[in-house]
């Protein structure tokens, strides 16, 4: 890493608000998301659907349709502050020095082009060069990620490829111009198990290999603890514990985090229920006051209902917003 | 059908008055069952999609049979031939030793008041356009129950699925959440009062703390119904939490079949072993370094000739490119069974025992 800059956080979100606003209600998506990610890192964004984690990420690169989307706070990427980027700011940052993989490849990449015709556009938009040098460099990507017979690929449709080959394709393209932050919204969820696990293996090298800080986001425990350095847990558009990845799946602290645990299928006793979490996640539109789990959570106070809880920080690089852990 | 939800819920030990083999026989013994879809390749030409080729398995009475596999290995197209949603090409089902289809046996119709279904999609599978609790009491409608019962075995199971009838009763699918969709589906199903619950990959789509809540629901309301389930997932861990026995299939075979901690602890076909070895650690100390098979599943349309598992084997050898490695025999609940060149003794796998060492 670069002296100076390696002690900076190439991300720095401070105070994030997202909301949604319609005729008819406003949806608070992100309720004051402050989160910091260093060079390098992976962080994992844990959460269920509605917890505001791909809102949280899609705000970082502001993809959100800005003509119902009030965002506050600041975004701070690579030293660029995103929110105040105009529409030829935005166009250099979104797959030059950060990049986004999604879920569904199919509908990610464009179905009338090739694989090779997508990546080499990307390449010759932020690095310039000739349309040869780009399919060369396109050519190596594909091998980078490990796609079998990668010439014949490049002249491939996407629909033309397996789930597994597509999301490689993806991978390929947001890694075409050597992003320092990689943002990845559940790229593996919609893998099957066996396919799942070659991804993350190679999103865990290439990132490792190329140096480049990841936000991660998923639902599914097992996928953070094989990928992140750092887990930040998002309920009800907050982040309610943050933490290292060994530190807060081995000690949740957060209710909500022991009952996502708790809840999370893997190898129980058989003849026991699950320990569930009761009731479902509140309403975005209609958020109670207070902390946004008291309604679900069995160690829930008087106060918890109407004092929404500070940060406190009760071990080195751990947070949680629980007002049974807020020093009074 | 003039029995309602209360009087056919007996207790486990009691016997269904609706059984009709005994408890020895199997609720469903599913023969050489096989579907092939006419599709085009992207050249035009005609193919087939063989979906679900040659399988054969039976459901015990009470039991939970899991089903697993990736997607395009055709156990969702095998739930669907086992309530005749989709016609078979061939093979027979057989539902408490009477066959479905035959002039002997039973009408699909018939079987279709015995096993019941609840997808994955909770939204699409209900009517937008009808209040939940009248979803739920169509089915004992339009099998002869009077409106006003209908009404109230809906209002019933909606309770017992957890949902009170008076608050969510009257809306509609938008109205709900996912999980409380998914209750309503799941009181749909029992409505009727099956025997048997197909479950389509039913929690799949559910947050993990709903999920759990959802699966503690369906093993109290087995126990309380006195209940068969096939339940069909993706998901191992859950698999693993529910099932009984499991079946794990690969491009429309059936692979291994045995009862759930022989295929856990000690699962014996290559597949089985690589799927398992592929379910994320939840130890951050403990990662998987190397993912233990490489490339997808291969299509299904015109799949490897022999073993089709063998072109991401690492045991693969000529034999198994040669022949179709055959299930074995079962016999009971606890045979355990795999469909590889290297259990059967003189397959003429290199692995594979020989003949005396079987003896």
């Amino acid at each position: 890493m670069e002296g100076s800059i390696a002690l900076k956080p190439l991300v720095d979100v401070e105070d994030l608000t997202v909301r949604f606003v319609s005729r008819e209600a406003t949806a608070h998506a992100v309720n004051g998301v402050t989160l910091q990610v260093m060079p390098g890192e992976v962080l994992c964004i844990l959460g269920e659907s509605g917890s505001g984690k791909s809102v949280t990420l899609r705000a970082l690169m502001r993809l959100l349709p800005p003509e119902r989307t009030r965002i506050d706070g600041t975004i701070r990427v690579n030293g660029q502050d995103v929110l105040a980027l105009d529409s030829r700011g935005l166009r250099d940052l979104r797959g030059g020095s950060v990049a986004m993989i999604f879920q569904e490849p199919m509908t990610a990449l464009d179905p009338v082009y090739t694989i090779g015709a997508q990546i080499i556009e990307t390449i010759r938009r932020h690095k310039g060069g000739t349309h040869a040098a780009a399919r060369a460099r396109a050519l190596e990507l594909l091998e980078l990620v490990k796609i079998p017979s990668p010439e014949r690929r490049l002249d491939s449709y996407p629909h033309e490829l397996s789930g597994g080959l597509r999301q490689r394709a993806m991978i390929a393209m947001a890694l075409s111009c050597g992003p320092r932050l990689l943002l990845a919204d559940e790229p593996t969820t919609a893998l099957d198990a066996t396919v799942q696990i070659q991804v993350l293996v190679l999103l865990r090298r290439l990132q490792r290999e190329m140096g480049m800080a990841t936000i991660f986001v998923t639902h599914d425990l097992g996928v953070a603890s094989e990928i992140a350095d750092r887990i930040a847990v998002m309920y009800a558009g907050r982040i309610v514990e943050q933490g290292p990845v060994a530190d807060v799946l081995r000690a949740p602290l957060h209710p909500y985090t022991q009952g996502l645990l708790s809840s999370t299928v893997h190898g129980q006793n058989r003849d026991q229920d699950i320990t569930a979490i009761p009731g479902s996640p509140p309403d975005l539109r209609r958020l109670p006051p207070g902390c946004s789990f008291a309604p679900r959570c069995a160690h829930a106070m008087e106060s918890c209902r109407s004092i929404v809880p500070e940060a406190s920080y009760p071990a080195p690089g751990r947070m949680i917003r629980c007002l049974r852990h807020t020093p009074s | 059908m003039s029995t309602t939800m209360n009087d056919t819920a007996p207790h486990p030990d009691d016997l269904d008055p609706r059984d009709r083999g005994g408890p020895a026989q199997p609720l469903l013994i599913v023969n050489d069952l096989r579907k092939h879809f006419r599709v085009k390749t992207t050249d035009g030409k005609p193919a087939a999609v063989k979906a679900v080729d040659g399988v054969s398995f039976t459901v015990f009475k009470g039991e939970t049979l899991g089903v697993v596999g990736e997607s395009g290995c055709g156990k969702s197209t095998l739930a669907r031939l086992l309530l005749h949603l989709i016609a078979p090409d061939a093979g027979s089902l057989i539902f408490d030793g009477d066959e479905v289809g035959s002039p002997d046996g039973i009408s699909a119709a018939d079987l279709r008041k015995q096993v019941q279904m609840v997808f994955q999609d909770s939204y699409s599978s209900l009517n937008p356009r009808m209040p939940v609790q009248d979803s739920v009491a169509f089915g004992p409608f339009v099998n002869g129950t009077k409106r006003t019962d209908s009404r109230r075995i809906a209002r019933d199971l909606l309770t017992k699925v957890g949902l009170n009838p008076n608050l969510f009763g009257p809306r509609y699918p938008h109205e709900l959440s996912g999980g409380q969709k998914q209750r309503v589906n799941i009181a749909r199903a029992l409505a009727i009062s099956p025997r048997m619950v197909l479950l389509d990959e039913a929690v799949s789509a559910l947050d993990k703390s709903v999920e759990a809540q959802v699966l503690n629901l369906l093993r109290a309301l087995k126990a309380s119904f006195n209940l068969t389930y096939l339940f069909i997932s993706h998901d191992l861990n859950v698999v693993q939490y529910i099932s009984d026995r499991v079946l794990v299939m690969y491009l429309g075979h059936i692979v291994e079949l045995g009862p759930v901690d022989d295929i856990f602890s000690r699962p014996r076909h290559p597949y089985t072993r690589a799927l398992l070895a592929s379910r994320p650690s939840m130890d951050p100390a403990r990662r998987i370094e190397e993912a233990p098979i490489t490339g997808d599943p291969p299509s299904p349309i015109d799949p490897p000739s022999g073993c089709r598992f063998r072109t991401r084997c690492a045991h693969a050898e000529a034999v198994c490119a040669a022949a179709v490695p055959a299930l074995g025999e079962w016999r009971d609940r606890s045979t355990h069974v795999a469909a590889c060149h290297i259990e059967a003794p003189g397959s003429g796998h290199s692995l594979a025992p020989t003949q005396s060492q079987a003896a």
